[in-house]
């Protein structure tokens, strides 16, 4: 009985050293001029697993050659990112720095209060981002994010052998396209590889058309949801989409075989051997899994063309993009110092060399892309006169990005049943409207 | 705790002989030390989340609380036609699943009894639970595969219907032009008669210059002969497109192609094979106007496959999966129940003269109903929480339809919505479904204590 004081108090130390383990250790800094003198760590949450991950490990390293002292944590969460800061927020304790890829989540923590502005990066960010890029970065009138890496969403990725047998190349405007499509079936093979399973892959489809048929300034006003999906400007993209997707004899498996497929499996089927199927509408990111999943080559077996234009009138330059958005939840000298970094073409190049990388940092060379494709896609990225960002990140995740749910759900309705664009336009609108009034 | 009667206090009977206060203080005071951990752990696992999540679940959508809503969560959980299907599908899997689980492993159980490789089948039929359920949703996921080619149910389906109605050589074969028509068998045909001295030019698109017939030569250019109807049935496509219904350098004809020539009443009235060229001829037609056509059975399309992890088969393929994974569970607890059965009871129904099915029926199962319950009330609580084989095996477009309350939850909470309130609100709702199937489970070992 004697020692049971101990006890307590040895079971309260130890209870104290877990608490004071468990408490986040803040960066120590100085305030010193030379790069060397700034030091601390930097708590880092991401969504790149495997190669990305690597890749991003060689921007961190040249980033440490100017800042020896500076440790950057990277914590890969994959596809788990928003469910990690989600709940790290709710607990209060967020890391130091995020890569979000939705604005619209952006948005909702600036609202909350949850981010720092990092307006001291604004003059390296002007140097090297042109004005849409800038624009993107920016909420509530302040910087409080920078677009890393973005993913070039308005492609189309065609295998070079079907073409060939069925005679055509690649498509510059929208009938051009439906007449190659309608000749790739006559050859024998469908036009298109469709990864319904994943509604995303359908929402870009149709944000593509949408942005090609109305242009930037109609993209923004239904992204901010100003216009109405029941708008006849959605209903004559739903028509257009249509074309393609009511074609079901066009699509490989018919319709209930395109919802099936993944993303994955839609690039697979149409670059495999033998290719099942001849296009892919899909970002930059395809290549990355044509070469990781199957045996097809640049040129020789895949190519990718501009997606084409829709309406009358010169093609427009306005590029539908996706990205990495880089967020700070704390401010010290060591995040200020890695935010200024990331923002430089050094930062940007280290990434474009190992492949699979574009950038809105126009001082990025060419030469730094690792071949003709990456470079073809980075400089269009680069040199993009309007840049709108995923439509379905910019909106509330409850309607822009929830499996089954919302505009993911809704649109996979839309590839059953093609003929119903009325219906379709109005559980839009309805799935939106709850969406947008939660969101407030 | 304590309103479930349970009391950590000693029996009176048991109690030691009466000490001094400080005495009794000093032995509570090291009892409750020894139970600190545990209660610290029982508190910061399972009762902070759980009064949390119950406070959480009138608040808004995010932050550690927010905003209070009543109970707005909850209206939402049954007017939201997301969350209302997955309540609807738990309460199928519910219906379904406990008892098909337990009378499946009642079966193998009473039959391996009898049979002489017992322990192998035992080990057959355990084995899936071996698997975690993920693995088990993804290797389903796979074997119910729409394409005959890779999922091994439709190939199966593929391979018997393949006997009865055999796919033609060109199952994916189109017409080039509007001069041809599909009919509703599947035959395509001329749209046009043809009299005696005609020609039929049956161009065909859409197919795969890879299912092209052996032997396939250059199309021929049919030339018109009094008295017979000569044609030709080729591949009418060339890079680019060519000009359709016409035969151009390049195209090839299609070989072996069964053609036949219908009256206008629809009668066939001859029959007859393309050459390499694909060209074909009818000799000696009599007077009239005739249909030419290409006979169904060359568009025969093969079993195309069911498809399993559509809409509208996706939830009765997730409860095969699952009760191929628990039978296996039920059968070795029952099995046990089975083994330690007295004998002697058996032997005397079977000496009273009851068949074996009375035997089963009134002996076995009426002594089993113990193990059986312990069984049916497990498979409920588990079916109640099914979560991940419903993440691996439904594909993303129909996992709506194959929606269940703690994937809901999950989906609403974490995943995208990032709704903590409506996600707390489903959590409670399960947890209230749970509680009568725990106070039978609790009251069960009691009786057995």
């Amino acid at each position: 009985m004697k020692y049971k004081w101990a006890y307590v108090a040895a079971l309260v130390a130890v209870l104290a050293a877990a608490a004071g383990y468990a408490s986040i250790s803040k960066a120590s800094t100085s305030t010193a001029g030379s790069t060397k003198a700034v030091s601390g760590s930097i708590s880092f949450d991401g969504v790149w697993t495997g190669a990305e991950a690597t890749s991003f490990g060689k921007v961190i390293k040249a980033f440490n050659k100017v800042y020896p002292k500076v440790k950057v944590n990277y914590k890969p969460l994959g596809n788990n990112v928003s469910t990690v800061l989600a709940t790290a927020i709710a607990g209060g304790h967020p890391p130091d720095m995020a890569d979000i890829a939705q604005p619209g989540y952006i948005k909702q923590l600036v609202a909350q209060g949850k981010l720092q502005p990092i307006t001291y990066a604004k003059s390296v960010i002007a140097q090297n981002f042109s004005a849409p890029w800038q624009k993107l970065g920016t909420f509530s009138g302040k910087e409080y994010a920078l677009v890393f890496k973005a993913a070039n969403k308005s492609l189309v990725w065609y295998d070079v052998p079907d073409f060939k047998n069925a005679g055509v190349t690649a498509p510059k405007t929208w009938a051009q396209l439906l007449k190659t499509a309608a000749t790739l079936k006559a050859s024998g093979t469908p036009a298109y590889s469709i990864g319904g399973s994943d509604g995303w892959t359908l929402t870009d489809m149709f944000e593509n058309i949408y942005l090609r048929t109305f242009g930037q300034a109609k993209y923004d006003q239904l992204t901010a949801h100003t216009i109405k999906w029941t708008d006849p400007t959605v209903k004559t993209a739903l028509k257009t989409m249509a074309k393609v997707l009511g074609d079901t004899s066009n699509i490989n498996g018919g319709t209930s075989g395109a919802l099936q497929f993944g993303f994955n499996d839609s690039v697979t089927n149409a670059f495999g051997s033998p290719s099942k199927a001849a296009m892919v509408f899909e970002a930059d990111f395809v290549s990355g899994v044509i070469l990781s999943s199957t045996k097809s080559k640049a040129y020789t077996g895949f190519n990718v063309f501009k997606f084409p234009q829709i309406a009358a009138g010169p093609p427009s330059t306005a590029v539908e993009v996706a990205g990495d958005l880089f967020v700070t939840f704390r401010d010290n000298p060591a995040i200020e110092a890695f935010v200024k970094f990331l923002a430089t073409p050094t930062a940007a190049d280290a990434w474009a060399k190992q492949g699979g990388f574009a950038t809105g940092n126009h001082n990025v060379p060419a030469s730094a892309y690792p071949n003709a494709i990456d470079r073809a896609i980075g400089t269009a990225v680069e040199s993009a006169k309007g840049v709108v960002f995923d439509m379905s990140d910019e909106q509330p995740a409850s309607f822009g990005a929830t499996t089954g749910q919302g505009e993911w759900g809704i649109f996979q309705k839309f590839l059953k049943t093609p003929s119903n664009v009325n219906g379709i336009a109005s559980q839009l609108e309805a799935s939106a409207k709850a969406a947008y009034k939660k969101g407030k | 705790m304590t309103s479930g009667g349970i009391t950590a206090e000693p029996p009176v009977a048991a109690a030691p002989p009466p000490s001094t206060e400080s005495g009794r203080f000093g032995r509570y005071a090291t009892g409750a030390f020894f139970l600190l951990p545990a209660l610290a752990v029982l508190f910061v696992w399972i009762v902070y989340p759980a009064v949390y999540t119950i406070v959480r679940s009138f608040y808004g959508q995010s932050g550690y609380l927010g905003t209070f809503v009543g109970i707005d969560n909850y209206k939402r959980l049954f007017t939201t036609s997301t969350l209302t299907t997955a309540i609807k599908n738990n309460a199928i899997w519910v219906a379904v699943v406990p008892a098909f689980v337990t009378s499946m492993g009642l079966i193998f159980a009473v039959l391996t009894e009898r049979v002489r490789w017992a322990v192998a089948f035992k080990t057959v039929v355990f084995l899936p639970m071996a698997i975690s359920a993920f693995a088990t949703g993804v290797t389903w996921r796979i074997m119910y595969q729409q394409d005959p080619n890779v999922g091994a149910i439709n190939a199966l389906g593929r391979s018997i219907s393949g006997v009865f109605s055999p796919a033609g050589v060109l199952p994916s074969a189109l017409p080039s032009t509007p001069t041809l028509h599909a009919l509703s068998s599947g035959a395509i045909v001329l749209t046009k008669p043809v009299q005696p001295g005609g020609v039929a030019l049956l161009g065909l698109t859409a197919i795969p210059s890879t299912s092209v017939p052996k032997g396939a030569k250059q199309a021929a250019t049919p030339a018109a002969k009094p008295g017979d109807i000569v044609g030709t049935v080729w591949r009418d496509f060339k890079p680019g497109g060519g000009k359709p219904g016409v035969v151009e350098q390049g195209e090839l004809g299609l070989p072996g192609v069964k053609v036949e020539l219908r009256s206008t009443s629809g009668k066939v009235v001859q029959t007859t094979s393309t050459g390499p060229d694909g060209s074909f001829e009818f000799t000696k037609v009599p007077p009239g106007t005739y249909d030419p056509a290409v006979g169904a059975s060359t568009f025969a399309k093969p079993f195309g496959g069911y498809s399993w992890l559509g809409p509208s088969l996706i939830t009765p393929s997730l409860l095969i999966a699952y009760i191929w994974i628990w039978a296996g569970f039920a059968m070795v607890v029952i099995g046990a129940g089975l083994a330690a059965m007295p004998r002697d009871v058996l032997e005397a129904a079977r000496t009273d003269g009851a068949t074996e099915w009375q035997t089963f029926r009134r002996v076995t199962v009426p002594l089993l109903a113990p193990v059986l319950s312990v069984v049916f009330i497990t498979m409920i609580i588990n079916v109640l929480k099914v979560f991940d084989i419903v993440l691996a095996l439904a594909p993303e477009s129909t996992q709506q339809n194959a929606n269940v309350i703690a994937l809901a939850m999950w989906r609403t909470a974490f995943s995208g919505v990032n709704d903590f309130g409506t996600g707390s609100a489903i959590a409670v709702f399960l947890f209230l479904l749970v509680i009568p199937v725990l106070f039978l489970n609790i009251r069960r070992f009691k009786r057995e204590v």
